[in-house]
């Protein structure tokens, strides 16, 4: 493939993955209003177009007309930046998670990911680290005490929570020998998930994830009974939205890295026995990828409205006393396992 | 154990057990709860398509019994204007020749002062006025919250739910 061709494949894939982003973001938004409401013995929005599928549209149109409300205290710079952050972290991190195997076609090999780099896993921790950022500002440039306690709890819980998150990911890439998140898709053939061989940094990650992307139970940020909204308490119209869109894109993110690191990203067990052609097999394991994501965001609603918000003392308890030794007992079982197998 | 436990030497019901204390088999009979209750019967009304159909029990817009001779029960005593607390109610009396001898000549609720607390009914000596379950009371003008006798008279027959309800209760 000529330079040409790279650059034009690459922005294709740029303006698909965005647009289907910000779609399912908005869906994702839809989903949870009626997955609540299923599960609370209601209905949910099903007003707006058949069964509700306009709502999210609906929703927008109403944040753009809202009045954008900056308060007098705020230090403005930083009170515009931290929607931005937020969102740029979250949708920047998508780019190095694949959602499927190389695309034949035309004679020409596409792999379907946006940018295949050799230290992807590294690239998504600095990234999610810097979403930290994002809430501490809006909280500190808030100048209100609610949202400054937010940002606190944010900062406090995400520093926490990426260590035994990172410890997680080493057992991974013990198994992979590699960063590349396409290797280390290709290391878990078969049945071979990371989730079936080392269920402890399976769960401890999981967890971990639902810290990073400051969903319950672990909302403390936001934690509207006690903070009134946390961080993006002072947030109005569209910088509020950005908030809003920036939580339910690094939930996919969030879900995406689950998939890739121990759901055998787009593999479907043993497909390439049953001889389809190429292509069939391809678009096959690109839906696999889909539905795991899918179910994957499922799960994060459904906890979300199962287990209530834990307790600051409990949250850190959990995350430094039972969190940090088990994804390092996880390493230590993982290296145990290939010690005895290599 | 913690320091009651050590000082009481007693274990307290509500101490976690081992499994309860792992916590993951926990979370898992949660979600089960919360995955069994998303398929069953949805509690939501359909409101436009779908009314409410309260019991005698309801306290809705008060109205005037009107008996099946087309004349309503009131005799203008002025007791529930006496009464309201909100002050929402306008009686002004005027003589008959009927029976009853006094018929309320204008009679006016103001229903964007109504509080449907339902005293007017409890003091009225006739039975005369009494709570519908008519509960779909909008406007888009003050004036049109102001009910007269036109809007205020009900057949008694449409009012046997809470006739009765009275008669058990009050």
């Amino acid at each position: 493939m000529t330079i040409l061709e790279i650059v034009a494949f690459t922005l294709i894939k740029i303006v698909i993955i965005l647009s289907l982003m910000l779609l399912t973001v908005s869906y994702l938004v839809y989903f949870e209003r009626r997955v609540s409401a299923w599960i609370q013995n209601r209905l949910g929005p099903n007003r707006v177009g058949w069964q509700g599928v306009l709502q999210p549209f609906a929703d927008v149109f109403k944040l753009l007309l809202k009045e954008d409300i900056v308060p007098e205290k705020a230090n403005k710079k930083l009170h515009a930046l931290a929607p931005m952050i937020a969102l740029f972290v979250a949708f920047s991190t998508y780019a190095v998670i694949p959602f499927g195997p190389e695309l034949q076609i035309f004679n020409y090999n596409i792999p379907l990911v946006v940018a295949d780099v050799n230290v992807g896993i590294l690239f998504v921790l600095a990234l999610t680290s810097l979403g930290v950022y994002a809430i501490t500002f809006a909280g500190w440039s808030s100048g209100s005490k609610y949202s400054l306690l937010g940002g606190i709890r944010s900062a406090a819980q995400m520093i926490s929570y990426e260590i035994s998150m990172g410890f997680s990911i080493g057992g991974v890439l013990l198994f992979a020998e590699s960063l590349r998140p396409i290797a280390i898709v290709e290391s878990q053939s078969g049945w071979m998930w990371n989730a079936i061989v080392q269920p402890i940094g399976f769960i401890t990650f999981l967890v971990s994830a639902f810290a990073e992307t400051n969903r319950l139970p672990f909302d403390l940020p936001e934690a509207e009974p006690e903070l009134v909204g946390g961080f993006h308490t002072e947030y109005s119209s569209m910088k509020f939205a950005g908030f809003f869109l920036a939580e339910y894109a690094n939930m996919i993110v969030a879900a995406g890295l689950i998939v890739t690191l121990y759901l055998g990203g787009w593999q479907i067990p043993y497909i390439d026995k049953l001889g389809l052609p190429a292509l069939v097999e391809t678009l096959l394991q690109v839906g696999a990828f889909i539905f795991k994501l899918i179910a994957l965001l499922f799960f994060f609603l459904w906890i979300r409205w199962s287990l209530p918000r834990f307790r600051y003392d409990q949250l850190m308890n959990i995350g430094w006393k039972v969190m940090f030794p088990l994804s390092l007992l996880n390493i230590v079982w993982v290296a145990i396992l290939i010690m005895i197998f290599n | 154990m913690n320091e009651v436990q050590k000082k009481t030497n007693k274990r307290r019901t509500k101490d976690l057990s081992f499994w309860e204390r792992i916590y993951i088999p926990e979370i898992i009979k949660g979600l089960s709860l919360t995955l069994r209750s998303m398929f069953r019967p949805k509690f939501t009304m359909e409101y436009p398509e779908v009314k409410f159909e309260p019991p005698g029990s309801y306290r809705g817009r008060p109205v005037l019994v009107q008996e099946e001779s087309g004349v309503e029960r009131c005799v203008a005593c002025g007791l529930c204007s006496r009464v309201c607390p909100a002050l929402a109610i306008e009686v002004q009396a005027a003589e008959t020749e009927l029976e009853k001898e006094r018929y309320p000549e204008k009679f006016e609720i103001n229903m964007i002062r109504c509080i449907f607390c339902g005293f007017c009914e409890d003091v009225c000596p006739e039975e005369a006025i009494v709570m519908s379950k008519d509960y779909e009371l909008a406007f888009f003008k003050r004036e049109e919250a102001l009910f007269g006798k036109d809007k205020l008279l009900v057949p008694a027959s449409e009012l046997q739910d809470r006739i009765k309800f009275l008669r058990q209760y009050k």
